[in-house]
């Protein structure tokens, strides 16, 4: 059995929660916490793109690589291009080792690959690279290589691209942090109880409402996932069966609903203010109750009926 | 509001709750509750007391991966400690003793107090730091002297504060290239001391100085990759939490190296205030940064009482004076 072949023959709502966080692609975006860290979660990510053959590729800036290899079997670490950052990312041994431009140099030229294979990209993290570059920058060099596939043009050519970026919360305001989830397919934030993590994962689908779900799991030492249920899947509340579904329609004092005789009655009428041919005939006919009201006046001395002067204070 | 102090201590008493008979009281600061720390920071610090502690109540036991010396990431630790509300420092006194009694080599950048009030402190834990000094363990930047000296005289070759003389100071590569100088290795051919291990006393005032959190978090960076990484040795930083002083920079720092530590100590006063018999209380937080914990339940609270020589731990509530 190859390792793919292994892969998809797990329990199948394991890989219904990794599956939906790789098959859509672009931007998936891990937000965790100091209590509840998302590094291990990232790399269960990174151990399932691997064994689905997909090429991938780490930009490794908050830790060592061994720490991160660590736990990885040696199968997978061979499929895994590590980016070094962690060792001297801002140059200041003067050595030259590191890649030229440092991290975002390192992942624009990921934009510039031309084979089809699926890759993905798991930056390590997206935290440390918004803490250092303008957020602008980071969005669209993110948005250059998580959109790569979706060009009209070249899709055929170039395979589809995840990017999988984890993101410390408590680190940035909601500007930076807004900006990102805008830019992401697919937002996981990471929470839980005592005892029990969950992720409440948010999916942007094209031309689909967002969905979302909150998975309980934990993470087994050789970075698979083990699902549980925890205490709720969904978001919907379930009814008590020992309570019948009470009807609040019933013994109302007001009418919810129309009879047919009371809907036509009620779709003839007229509008008090809707001016219609039949309004503008019946005020231009002289109304016959109009002889019936008079109004009797008797001017004062003083009263002055000049309807030009009514101050009586020009000086003409 | 703890009780400011003065004071250091000598040992650590540990008081169980339930078996209030049993005082299990410790030799040199090794042991203890905080000894029971650093233990799980690889250190081969060996003693009687210490195995009886590590003995048989299962409900003080640790988890064996946590504390086992042969843990499988071979690195150093980073150890936060961070206070709110109260005075931090007995740790970062307690961690220089306990370093340098493991026969470490030690860096410590001590920039809120002088050399003599260390080393008065010391003393009465059981550590002479001008010794540490002479034969070469210790490695001491005295910030307060220091800044002096950057400040009012000329300095032929970058000095470890050359920031305080810049108006735009960048970064704080100068510090590191310090700390890198006084930690590496020397060829000399005898391994002389265990580890290399840098504390530093404290980071908030680096902000305070001027410094961007940035900056600061890109020093704890590079010291973590040479001090743990390279040189597999230990930190031990201590920042202040401003706590409702909305302090964004300090926040993003405390944040920031929180999530890079593998241990976060945070002494907090009590919620109701000051008391003379519980000075405050100590909350441990066990982190792995990439290791999935099976238990999330990696969190003890403690709360403790400062005494002349020594520092008594006892579970909530259970503090003598009020029994």
């Amino acid at each position: 059995m190859t390792p793919s072949e292994g892969a998809r023959a797990g329990t199948g709502r394991e890989l219904e929660m990794l599956d939906s966080l790789l098959a859509l692609g672009g931007l998936v975006l891990l937000r965790d916490s100091v209590e509840w860290e998302g590094r291990s979660l990232l790399k269960a990510l990174v151990k399932k793109s691997a064994l689905c053959g997909e090429q991938v590729h780490i930009l490794g800036c908050e830790v060592s690589e061994e720490e991160f290899r660590e736990g990885f079997d040696s199968d997978i670490n061979n499929r895994l291009v590590y980016h070094d950052f962690f060792r001297d990312p801002l140059n200041w041994s003067k050595t030259e080792e590191a890649f030229p431009g440092g991290p975002l140099g390192a992942l624009r030229a990921m934009c510039k690959r031309t084979d089809p294979v699926p890759v993905t990209i798991a930056l390590d993290s997206l935290s440390w690279l918004l803490l250092r570059l303008p957020c602008t920058t980071l969005c669209q060099a993110l948005h250059a290589v998580s959109h790569q596939d979706s060009c009209p043009g070249d899709s055929s050519s170039v395979g589809k691209v995840s990017v999988l970026g984890l993101l410390h919360e408590e680190l940035h305001g909601p500007g930076p942090v807004g900006a990102l989830s805008s830019l992401a397919q697919t937002e996981v934030t990471l929470g839980g109880t005592t005892g029990q993590a969950s992720a409440h994962i948010l999916c942007r689908r094209p031309r689909q409402r967002p969905t979302d779900q909150t998975q309980w799991f934990s993470i087994l030492p050789d970075f698979s996932l083990d699902l549980q249920e925890g205490l709720s899947v969904e978001s919907q509340p379930y009814s008590d069966p020992h309570i019948p579904p009470v009807d609040p329609t019933t013994h109302l004092t007001f009418n919810l609903h129309l009879s047919k005789k009371e809907r036509e009655a009620r779709d003839s009428l007229i509008l008090p203010f809707q001016f219609s041919s039949e309004k503008q005939q019946a005020l231009l006919r002289p109304r016959p109750g109009q002889a019936t009201s008079h109004i009797f006046y008797e001017p004062d001395a003083y009263d002055d009926l000049d309807q030009e002067d009514p101050d009586d204070d020009l000086d003409i | 509001m703890a009780r400011r102090p003065g004071t250091g201590y000598l040992g650590v008493v540990v008081r169980r709750g339930s078996t209030r008979g049993l005082d299990w009281r410790l030799g040199p600061a090794e042991s203890g509750l905080l000894g029971h720390l650093a233990y799980s920071q690889r250190l081969t610090v060996r003693s009687r007391t210490e195995r009886n502690w590590l003995g048989p109540s299962p409900s003080w036991a640790p988890q064996a991966d946590l504390f086992s010396p042969r843990s499988s990431h071979s690195g150093g630790k980073l150890t936060l400690l961070c206070d709110a509300k109260t005075d931090g420092s007995f740790l970062v006194h307690h961690f220089l003793s306990f370093y340098l009694k493991a026969n470490c080599k030690v860096c410590f950048v001590a920039l809120i107090q002088s050399f003599s009030h260390y080393s008065i402190v010391g003393q009465k834990l059981g550590v002479s730091l001008t010794m540490a000094r002479e034969r070469g363990q210790l490695v001491f930047l005295e910030g307060l002297k220091s800044a002096v000296d950057v400040v009012f005289q000329a300095q032929k070759e970058p000095h470890p504060l050359q920031f305080l003389r810049e108006a735009n100071a960048g970064n704080l590569k100068p510090l590191f290239e310090f700390v890198r100088e006084a930690l590496k290795p020397i060829d000399s051919g005898e391994a002389r001391w265990t580890y290399p291990v840098l504390l530093v006393d404290d980071l908030s005032v680096l902000l305070s100085l001027g410094m961007g959190a940035v900056a600061v978090l890109d020093f704890i960076h590079y010291c973590r990759a040479t001090v743990c990484w390279e040189l597999k040795g230990n930190m031990v930083v201590l920042v202040h939490d401003s706590g409702d002083a909305e302090d964004e920079e300090n926040d993003i720092l405390l944040n920031g190296l929180s999530h890079q530590s593998h241990l976060i100590l945070r002494a907090e006063g009590l919620a109701t205030g000051f008391c003379r018999d519980v000075h405050g209380q100590l909350r441990i937080l066990w982190r792995r940064p990439s290791q999935p914990t099976v238990h999330r339940d990696q969190s003890f609270t403690y709360q403790y009482k400062i005494q002349d020589k020594s520092v008594s731990f006892f579970a909530k509530g259970m503090s003598p004076a009020v029994l």
